[in-house]
Formats: structure tokens, sequence, C-alpha cells
């Protein structure tokens, strides 16, 4: 019983591996775009999930508050914007595709063989550190002669791994959290400024060719009711 | 979990990594391509957070906030590009940008 | 964080501060005042340039604390850069003038976008920690991206920035991939630490991969040779001015962020990385400069000859010595100011509305704009390395560099390589100079007209009188520099 408990991190673990390799794998091999969206987003969830396994709850969520459901999201709707009906029926593969293929086997190679143990950092001895963070406090000292003194220290608090992520965020990483934020302003100032179909002074009055279509497209459906 | 070696999930992140490689270099929709370069970083994640629990150390978490965040905000220009592209063209096949050849 | 590192971020501040206020002022009814927005960009980048140079005083003073000196450093290394940075966007606000009134779209996002693109490169040069110089790369791709695109109702603009982001994207993801291995072996992510982790380590295989995967998002930005597709096309796709700022403050930029993490990050492994990167320099210089032989379109040109000097600059980083990382600055100094000066050239030759593409287009315009030609010669000369122009001082720099570091055959190809740019280089002088033709009209506006003449002073007086600017970049460099000789 003791070895089946032990075993069941790993056995979920190799399910949602296999799901998450699975669902990639028909991400890139899917000819509509929005069932690559879909499996993308079974990938997401599957990489979400192992997050909280490697206990960090808070990554996990942001995962898929941010990837499945804002990412995802636009996927889809950018998709469904441009073409459904218009799939490419000849060839969803470029001309290059043998060697993408080639050079794509040579990475993993090349990957998987460099990732073994050892290679990396050795094992930090606070396994606590994920979850905690350090906090200014006081405490009175009593000193010989009978007064007490309060006295600076820090120490480890234990805390859930959000709040420790967010008290490093705001403390240690207060200058990349600023230009992070710097950063999402010129993504929906450049969203709107590419996306927007503006038209230009030349070409104001000039209706895109979808709306001519439809009113000639309604002029004969009228003629032809009159008729 | 202490049952999973760090290695699995490093070795699952390469795969993964490969596959979206693969993706970007082989297929032809414009989407399907950036979807792609999502599994990748994604991969890339999942490597973050797999050292950030060997070694007991928030950055690595850190970091992966900071990736998510930069994603979004570039999935929404690159979009709005595709968006713009097609306005242009009706179309967001990568071999038919052609206008200057490559 | 407290007042006294604030204080120390003030450029970053204003500058990202001003960009805020220039995205606003449209909707409070500055739409109708396009005009303004270049002199209001300009006295932005008067006080952020003010605000470097302050906080080079405020420096020594303060104390700083240690979270903040993790991520971020105000030293001479950076605030060279960050000079640069400032007058590169100076530079291109003055070129994007007349573009921008010709093509009428709104000016005050894109000076707004342009004001964010600088505060990300000013990150970059700061940044001491992978995560800083990370999103400060971010930052100024995902303004350039947006920029490539600008003119969204041309279709080559639009399809540049696709093909921009698509393979920028790709490459940061490299990059990221590298990182997390470099995180992953030395288990921080600031550059002194994981030069105190490498130096006690032995070789390690996944380091290098990380190593090389770094190199590979760097060499993207930088565009050196197996990474360069994306630009002769960006560079020809994307409105000239951003094309020109794509090829001097973003290269720039990416340099100094290379410069940094090599020299500071990684000397440990020097060995182990040099030989690839060495080929990586060969194949830019030669790739570049066999190709830009055959353009006849003048950007395309340009773009080749931007991948070449990529090979040239990275010879400052395989070297890894003191010359090697004063040859970087200068160079990367010269370089800016005599391809914003060309820029400025192409700008002012109109066909049809479009920048002068073609060579033809350059016939005969010592008659038409003498003062233009000859400048242009000069900037040519500069970029080809004959004395007595900067360019000279800069090459010597590096191929020096190189040799005094073993790499002899390195720095006999970019000799010989140096010698076939001359000639694509020449035959714009000879269409200049020699031929007839009536070609393209000239329109030389005074903002044009200033971007020259600056480009033209700093190219002749770095040529003729290198002491004083290579004093500046000596005092620049000697604290990186000194982590090197310390090992």
């Amino acid at each position: 019983m003791d070895a089946l408990t032990a075993s069941i991190p790993l056995l979920v673990f190799v399910v949602v591996g296999t799901i998450a390799v699975a669902s990639s794998i028909l991400v890139v091999a899917m000819r509509n775009p929005v069932n690559s969206a879909l499996f993308l987003l079974l990938t997401f969830l599957c990489v979400a999930v192992l997050f909280v396994m490697e206990g960090a709850e808070f990554v996990g969520a942001v995962q898929v508050l941010v990837y499945a459901g804002g990412i995802m999201v636009l996927f889809l709707f950018v998709v469904m914007l441009i073409n459904v009906r218009a799939l490419p029926d000849d060839r969803i593969l470029s001309p290059y595709w043998t060697g993408g293929a080639v050079v794509g086997a040579a990475v993993f190679v090349l990957l998987v063989a460099l990732v073994r143990p050892g290679v990396y950092h050795e094992q930090n001895d606070n396994p606590l550190a994920l979850r905690s963070t350090t906090v200014n406090a006081r405490h009175r000292v009593v000193q010989p002669d009978g007064t007490t003194v309060r006295k600076r220290y820090t120490r480890q608090q234990v805390v859930g791994n959000s709040e420790a992520i967010g008290m490093a965020l705001y403390r240690d990483y207060l200058v990349p959290f600023e230009v992070a934020s710097l950063f999402l302003l010129v993504a929906m100032v450049g969203a709107i400024l590419i996306g927007k179909r503006e038209l230009g002074i030349d070409d104001e009055d000039v209706d895109p060719q979808y709306i001519v279509d439809r009113v000639a497209e309604e002029k004969e459906m009228k003629e032809a009711m009159s008729a | 979990m202490p049952g999973i070696p760090t290695n699995y999930f490093l070795i699952l992140s390469a795969i993964l990594f490969t596959i979206g490689v693969c993706g970007v270099l082989t297929r032809r929709n414009g989407i399907t391509i950036f979807m792609s370069i999502e599994l990748m970083v994604n991969a890339v994640n999942l490597t973050f957070v797999a050292y950030a629990r060997q070694f007991h150390s928030l950055h690595g978490l850190i970091f992966v906030f900071f990736v998510m965040a930069i994603a979004a905000a570039e999935a929404a220009v690159g979009l709005a590009i595709f968006i713009a592209l097609y306005h242009h063209r009706d179309t967001i096949d990568v071999d038919e940008a052609n206008l200057m050849h490559w | 964080m407290t007042w006294a590192d604030t204080l120390l971020l003030l450029p970053e501040l204003i500058a990202a501060t001003g960009a805020s206020i220039l995205l606003i002022v449209p909707v409070l009814g500055g739409r109708a005042r396009g005009h303004m927005a270049k002199w209001a960009m300009l006295a932005l980048m008067a006080v952020t340039a003010l605000a470097v140079i302050g906080s080079t005083y405020a420096v020594a003073g303060v104390q700083q604390t240690p979270t903040f000196r993790a991520m971020f450093a105000v030293d001479a290394f950076s605030v060279f850069f960050k000079l640069l940075f400032v007058v590169v966007i100076a530079l291109v606000t003055l070129l994007s003038e007349d573009f921008l009134s010709e093509e009428r779209y709104s000016t005050w996002e894109y000076y707004s976008l342009l004001a964010f693109a600088l505060c990300g490169m000013m990150f970059m040069a700061s940044g001491v920690s992978l995560i800083t110089i990370y999103i400060g790369l971010e930052l100024l791709a995902l303004s350039s991206y947006i920029l490539a695109g600008y003119y969204k109702n041309h279709e080559e603009s639009t399809e540049a920035a696709m093909k921009y982001f698509i393979l920028g994207t790709v490459s940061s993801a490299i990059l990221l991939y590298g990182i997390s291995l470099i995180y992953g072996v030395c288990g921080s992510m600031r550059l002194s630490t994981i030069a105190a982790a490498l130096s006690t380590m032995l070789s390690n295989d996944a380091l290098m991969f990380g190593i090389m995967l770094l190199a590979a998002g760097l060499c993207f930005k930088i565009a050196a040779v197996p990474f360069h597709v994306w630009t002769p096309d960006v560079y020809v796709g994307a409105p000239t001015p951003i094309s020109a700022f794509l090829s001097t403050g973003s290269k720039a930029a990416a340099f100094a962020v290379f410069a940094r993490v090599f020299y500071v990050a990684f000397p440990a492994f020097h060995l182990d990385w040099s030989n690839v990167l060495a080929a990586i320099a060969a194949l830019s210089m030669i790739v570049g400069n066999l190709a830009a032989i055959t353009q006849t379109n003048v950007k395309r040109m340009l773009a080749y000859s931007s991948i070449s000097h990529a090979g040239y600059s990275l010879l400052g980083i395989i070297a890894m010595n003191e010359m090697g990382l004063r040859g970087i600055l200068i160079y990367t100094m010269v370089y800016v100011f005599a391809n914003l000066g060309i820029w400025a050239t192409i700008l002012m030759l109109r066909r049809h509305a479009y920048a002068g593409e073609s060579v033809e287009d350059f016939r005969g315009l010592h008659k038409r704009a003498p003062f233009a030609a000859f400048s242009m010669v000069v900037f040519l000369l500069s970029l080809g390395g004959i004395p007595p122009t900067a360019g000279f001082i800069g090459k010597y720099f590096l191929f020096a560099a190189a040799v005094q570091a073993g790499f002899g055959w390195l720095a006999i190809v970019a000799v010989v390589m140096s010698a076939v740019s001359m000639f694509y280089y020449l035959r714009l002088v000879v269409a200049m100079y020699l031929e007839e033709g009536s070609g393209a009209e000239t329109i030389y506006s005074p903002s044009l007209r200033f971007v020259t003449a600056l480009s033209l002073t700093v190219t002749l007086v770095v040529g003729f009188i290198p002491e004083l600017p290579i004093r500046q970049v000596i005092e620049s460099s000697s604290h990186l520099v000194g982590r090197v000789v310390q090992r």
C-alpha cells in the first residue's frame, strides 16, 4: 500500500505528461487552426497541473488565468475572425518541412542528452524557501541592568507560495516589475495602433471590399425577389 | 511532490520545446506558427519551475511570472499584426509573404 | 527600494513618464498639432540626457540597497551607452519628421513608442541580472515590432512587421531556454553570481549549451549570420527612419548586452565559447559582404553591410581583453553615426514618394547636393575602415584585439572582407561623382542637414583626433575590464 501511495505522483506525472506531449503534437499537426488552438489549451492546462505538482501553486493559477483564459481567447478570436471556412486545402507544410523536421530532431537529441542528473546547481538546504519570506521584526531584549530594548532582526516567516512570490516581486524585483508594466502599456498601444482598421485620409470614402460585395449581393437578391 | 526527480520535468520540457521548434519550422500558417512559439515558451517555463523546485528558490518562479506577462502582451501585438496582414492579402500564410524575397 | 535608488533610475523614469505624456497629448487635443510632437520628443531627449549625466554624479555618494544593486547598475559603461542611445533616438526623431508629415500617420504615438524603446535600451545597458536584461530586451523588441509595422496601409511594412515578429519571438524563446539552462547550472540570474559559480566549475555541457542558446538569441538582435534572414526584408519593408533605428540603436543596445553578459558572467568559459562565436563572426563577415555586392537596392545593401559589421564587432567579444571591449565601444559609436548619416542621405532622395532605394538614384548627386555627396563619401569610407575616418580607429582596435587574443586568422578574414566591402561602397561613390543622371529629386530639409552634419562631425573628429573619445571609452570600459584582468 505504501509503495502504491508513493508512486501516485509519478503516475499522475506520467499521465499528465503524456497528455501534454500528445496534445502539443496535435497542435502542430492539426490542419484547422481552431483545433490547434483547442489542443494548445489542453497543453496549457496540463502544464498548469505540472506547475502545481512542482509546488508552484501561484504560477499554476496564473498559467490558467493568463494562458488558458487570456491568450487562448485571443487566439480563438483571431482565428475565427480570419478564416474558419477558407482552410488551406492543398498543403499545410512549408516547402522546407523536411529540413525543419531534421533540425527539430537534432535539437531534441541535444536537449535530452544535455539534461541529465548532476549538471545543475546543488540543492538549497532550506526546503521552505519557496513558501517563506523574510520579515523585519522587533523583539524585546532584557538587558543585564533590567531595562528592555527593542531590537530589529529579520527572520524567515513561513507563508503561502503566493505570498512569498508577492513579497519577492514587490521587494527584490520591483525594477523589472515596473518595466513589465511599461511593457503591457506598449503592447496595448501597439495592438490598437496596428489592429485598428484605420482608413487613411486617402481611402476614407472608399468602403472596404466586403461591404461593396455585400451591397452588390443584396441588390441582386432584391432584384431577384422583385422579378 | 518529493517523488519525481527534477530530470523528468526537464526531459518533458525538452520534448515540448522540440515539438514547438518543429511546428515553427514546418508549418505555413502564421497563427499555427505562433501557437508553436507559445509551446516553446511554455516548455521554458516548465524548466524554470523545475529548477526553482530543485533549488528551493523563488527566482525561477518570478522569472516565469515575467515570461507569462510578456508572452501575453506579445500575443496581443502579434495577433494584431496578423489581422493587419490579413486585411492586406486575405491570407496569413507565411510562404506567401514574399513581397520582398527572403 | 529607497529614494536613493529612485534617483539612480531617474533617466529611465523620465523616459517612461515622457513617453506616457506623449501618448496622452493627442487625447488632450494635440492631435491637430502633429508638428509639435518632434519638439516635445527632442525636449524629452534633452532632459533624459541631462538625467543620465546627473545620475553619474549621483552614483558617487549614494548608498544603494542590495536588492536594487542586484538588478540594476549605473556605471560608466551603462552611461556611455545610454548617452549614445539618447543621441540615436534624437537623430531618428529628426529623420522621421519629413516622412511622418508626408505619410499622415499619427505622430505622437510614434514618438511615444520610440521613447519606450529608448527606455528598454537603457534597461538593457544597465541590467546586471538576466531578468532585467531580458525584460529590457523585450520592451525594445516589442516597440520595434510595432514601429516596423507602423505604416500599416503599406503592405510591405506589415509584412516586415510579421517577419520581424515571428523570428523575434522564436529567438527570444531560444534566448529564454538558454537563460533557463544557465539558471539551472548556476542557481542564479545575477551576472556576478553566475561568474562566481562558473569560476569553480569544470567543463559543463548543459552550461555550454545554455551560453550558446543565449548567444543565438543575442545574435538575432545584432543580425549575425545564421540568424540574419530577417534583416534585409525588415530594413526594406519598415518605414525608413525605423530601418535606421533598427540598424543603429537596436544593434548598439544588443551589443551593450552582449558585452556586459559575456565580459562579466562568462570569462571562465572563454576558451569553450570563443571558437563558436569566431565561426559566427567569420560567417557574418563573409556572407554579409559577398551578398552586399550583388544588391542593387541600397537598403538591402545596407542591411547586408550591417550584417558584416555585426561580424566585425563580435571580434571584440571573442577577444575578451581590454582592447576588445574598447574596440566594441568605439566601433559601435562610429558605426552608429556613419550609418545614421547614410540613412539621412537615403531619406533625402525621393522617387514617387519613396525614399531613394536603388543605386541609380544616387547618380550625379555631387552636382545637385555637393555637401550630401561629400558627407556620404566620408560615411562610406568610415564603414569601410579607411583612414583618416573614424571607422579606421574602430577597426584598428577590434583587429588588434583579435590578434592579441590569438585569433590572427579571424583578423585576416576581417581585413580581407573590409577590402571586399570597399567594392560595393565605392560603387555608390562612383555613381555619385562619375556618373551622370537626373536621378531622384532631392528634398534636403534642415533636420536631415543637421543629422548629416552632426554625423559627419563625429566621424571626422574621432578620425582625426581620436585621443579624446578613446580616453572617454577607456574610462567607460575600465571597470568591466577590471573584472577580466582580475580573473
